[in-house]
């Protein structure tokens, strides 16, 4: 640990392109990919209530900014990483309390339908948000 | 990829992860509750223009939700990217460096956010 500005001698993880792809690996990878998205969310977020408490004008500047079609497409990115990230946190949960869905063949499906929850659920909320 | 008995002997474990897995572990189940709140609640705020939000905001209860969502959030995306500074980058400066800017963002944002929530519920909500 010391600070000598070197690399670190210890072994790194196994590296990506000697696995196999696999739903468990994607759902792994899409997990640190969504969280590390969901921490740029954050500033969006921390922008829309910085601006909400600054006044109209501000207000106006995020929501031009939101409405508009990067803006959009940037919010429903956001939304299927929320979801993705939570229903395979739940399963991350559920693996350290009472540790069932740990069978391949479990563990498989289950990360499909978290990914398909993504999509669906995403897809979902933006239909029934703009409808009603 | 072999590494010998030598270049690891005496490093042990870092000896604090078990604080970061519980704490990690904590903050997702809070969020588990916060987050479909949060989801709903944002879309009818954000639908409802600045007046609207301004009200939603100024309301006890969801400046409260609010507040904790942002506490937990904040502290789990910073343990996470702890995880992944960790992970990738090898050379001791940057990531030492990177590791303080990280606790530098989340604090900062938490402060802001969390007094543009405390600014609304007092000024809006009196």
């Amino acid at each position: 640990m010391a600070g000598q500005g070197r690399a670190d001698p210890r072994p790194l993880s196994p590296h990506v392109q000697i696995w196999k792809w696999h739903w468990t690996m994607a759902g792994s990878i899409f997990h640190r990919v969504s969280g590390v998205g969901l921490y740029g969310g954050a500033f969006l977020i921390g922008a829309w209530l910085i601006a909400l408490a600054t006044g109209p004008e501000a207000y106006a500047f995020v929501e031009t900014i939101a409405f508009s079609l990067p803006g959009q497409i940037l919010l429903f990115l956001w939304s299927m990483a929320v979801l993705y990230h939570f229903a395979n946190g739940l399963r991350h949960l559920i693996w350290d309390g009472p540790m069932v869905g740990f069978s391949p063949g479990l563990a498989s499906l289950w990360t499909m339908f978290n990914f398909a929850f993504a999509i669906i659920g995403a897809a979902a909320i933006w239909s029934l948000a703009s409808f009603y | 990829m072999t590494t010998s008995a030598k270049t690891i002997r005496g490093l042990g474990s870092a000896g604090t992860g078990t604080q970061h897995h519980i704490r990690q572990r904590v903050t997702a189940l809070a969020l588990l509750f916060l987050v479909p709140w949060f989801l709903y609640s944002i879309i009818h705020a954000c639908k409802a223009g600045y007046e609207g939000a301004l009200i939603w905001v100024a309301q006890p209860v969801n400046a409260i939700l609010l507040i904790l969502t942002l506490c937990a959030a904040l502290y789990h995306m910073r343990l996470g990217m702890q995880v992944v500074i960790e992970d990738y980058i090898a050379k001791s400066g940057t990531r030492q460096a990177l590791l303080i800017l990280n606790t530098f963002v989340v604090f900062a944002l938490a402060a802001a956010t969390i007094l543009s929530v405390l600014k609304i519920w007092f000024t809006a909500g009196a």
